[in-house]
């Protein structure tokens, strides 16, 4: 059910940005969500968009790139509602490595994207907690 | 006004020279035919017999020895003599896979050490001398060889080995040193080190520095003479042969004289082998008149140099070396420590990298930097950031223990490491050394 991340690898140096985001703009791929982690030499830009086989067609020629299961989870616009997520992983044991969210036109409230230790997990606990968890169908209907 | 530990032969004619070079090479040929069959072999291969040798115009018949040679007779097959004769091994700095062994008698450890007591002596080195060790004790021959050289000239001899700048710095202040024995980086950094706790030039008692075992420059040597008062002497040498002191500068500082009584100097064509005139530019290649225990004959240094037999105003007659110009093979000598870029990829096939790497060496406030930019194949890409940086950290482990220094490492994007004519460039020295 989990849906796909792409995480491209980049030179922390001028030009690299944008050299990645060409490639998938020029494919013609939106993106719904994105993240950077960046370090002294290097970054890696995460992103979630509607088509990642294409995506990932498109930027291996360029970049080093790979495709990852996470997690995309629908929060409610209120306080508390990522402490209620988080909760709920806790309690089941299962590690985040990073999150990050992003909303949509669509939507009532806004998503959040986890890196998890343990995917199918991470989703059976949150549906049994009344989480919507997001398939790859639901995030290009976004 | 010149000074010297040795005036009967460090001044001696050059026909005194020729004649105790015929000698001893005559007798040191049948000796190493005598006694190291790895040798015998390469000379019958050559077809020629210690009676082809019977002065030292017949050197250039002789085979040469490599680095090779050296690696596949490791680590007693090139031993001149029974290992009970033996008292003392040195090796080359922290690599593994090149690791030389040479092996020392008590003859050997003397005559080494009087080579430095040379060297110390013609830095203006007396009895009433204070001389800081600083090179490292061990297996590198640095600290040892001048240790031995302090003593037999006398010098009260502080064996500070490298490293502890602040206790260097002590030592040098509370005992008054006079004399400085290190790597030329290292002083440079001892001398910054010194200004920055705002001593000035005059305020330390030294008065020479003996320079050694990594490459520099004349800007570099006028930069240390002016921070730390001093003249500066650069000295030569190389554990195949027996460490530093197979050759040393004199107050004139227009290249280094060859011990050439103990050490026979020859510079050959690195392509054809072939033996060029005096003043030609090319690789020098020595041969042990008198060792015992490591008697290589003819060894092959890589290191490009010239020789010249000009008189020398300091009044000694030994041929004289320049500065190493470069290399004939790929070494570098990175913090004084002999680094082939063969190790570096052997590193990183072995923790299962592609074999595309730079090597970037660089001098920074005196000191070499070393990067090392490896391609990342998408099968190592994590897009979890601090899986990546244990790469790094992982990779510049494995490269420290095979190297000895330390190296810092740069993951890059596949294909951005630069190409010229489809063969990566490996190496950029960044270093203006000559």
């Amino acid at each position: 059910m989990s849906v796909k991340q792409l995480s491209v690898f980049v030179e922390n140096k001028q030009g690299s940005l944008v050299k990645a985001l060409r490639a998938v703009s020029e494919a013609g791929l939106n993106i719904r969500a994105m993240s950077i982690a960046d370090t002294q030499d290097f970054g890696v830009i995460r992103l979630i968009v509607g088509d990642t086989e294409k995506a990932v067609a498109v930027l291996s020629d360029s970049c080093l790139v790979r495709a990852t299961d996470v997690v995309a989870a629908k929060m409610d616009d209120k306080a508390g509602a990522l402490c209620g997520i988080l909760s709920v992983l806790d309690d089941a044991a299962i590690n985040v490595e990073y999150m990050y969210a992003f909303t949509a036109p669509t939507a009532t409230g806004a998503y959040v994207v986890l890196r998890v230790s343990d995917v199918a997990e991470a989703e059976k606990a949150l549906t049994s907690g009344g989480i919507e968890v997001l398939d790859k169908e639901a995030i290009k209907g976004l | 006004m010149a000074n010297y530990y040795q005036p009967e032969i460090e001044c001696a004619s050059r026909e005194e020279i020729v004649r105790i070079q015929n000698e001893k090479l005559v007798k040191q040929v049948r000796h190493v035919y005598d006694n190291v069959p790895y040798y015998r072999h390469l000379m019958e291969e050559k077809g020629v017999t210690p009676d082809d040798i019977r002065s030292i115009d017949d050197i250039h018949k002789l085979p040469f020895l490599t680095k090779a040679d050296l690696r596949e007779a490791y680590p007693y097959g090139l031993l001149g003599t029974d290992l009970k004769n033996c008292v003392r091994i040195q090796s080359t700095s922290g690599t593994t896979g090149k690791r030389v062994v040479a092996f020392y008698t008590q003859k050997d450890i003397d005559l080494w050490e009087d080579c430095c007591a040379r060297a110390i002596v013609a830095a203006g080195g007396t009895n009433e001398d204070v001389c800081q060790v600083c090179y490292g004790y061990g297996l590198f021959t640095g600290g040892p060889g001048l240790n031995g050289g302090s003593h037999k000239v006398g010098c009260l001899t502080l064996p500070m080995s490298s490293g502890n700048t602040d206790r260097q710095i002590q030592f040098m202040m509370d005992l008054g040193s006079t004399i400085l024995c290190c790597t030329p980086s290292y002083a440079a950094f001892i001398a910054e080190t010194l200004a920055e706790k705002g001593y000035k030039p005059e305020d330390n008692k030294l008065k020479a520095g003996i320079f050694g075992a990594e490459p520099w420059t004349e800007e570099m040597r006028r930069d240390i003479e002016a921070k730390l008062g001093i003249k500066a002497y650069d000295i030569y040498g190389l554990t195949e042969t027996t460490g530093p002191g197979v050759s040393f500068e004199c107050e004139e500082q227009t290249g280094m004289h060859i011990n050439e009584d103990h050490f026979y100097a020859e510079i050959i064509d690195p392509e054809t082998g072939e033996v060029l005139p005096e003043g030609s530019k090319g690789e020098l290649v020595f041969t042990s008149l008198d060792k015992e225990g490591f008697p290589l004959l003819r060894y092959r240094t890589r290191d490009i140099c010239v020789l010249s037999r000009k008189k020398c105003s300091c009044g000694r007659t030994h041929v004289k070396m320049s500065k190493p110009m470069g290399r004939s093979d790929d070494m570098l000598i990175i913090r004084g420590v002999n680094v082939f870029p063969s190790q570096i990829e052997t590193v990183l096939l072995n923790e299962g990298y592609s074999p595309n790497y730079q090597i970037v060496v660089d001098r920074v406030n005196n000191t070499d930097t070393l990067d090392v930019y490896v391609e990342l194949t998408p099968d190592q890409f994590s897009d979890i950031i601090s899986e990546n940086q244990k790469k790094e950290k992982a990779l510049e482990g494995a490269i420290r223990t095979m190297l000895g220094i330390g190296a810092k490492v740069h993951l890059t994007d596949p294909k951005t490491i630069a190409r010229s004519e489809g063969k990566a460039v490996r190496v950029i020295d960044k270093r203006k050394l000559v």
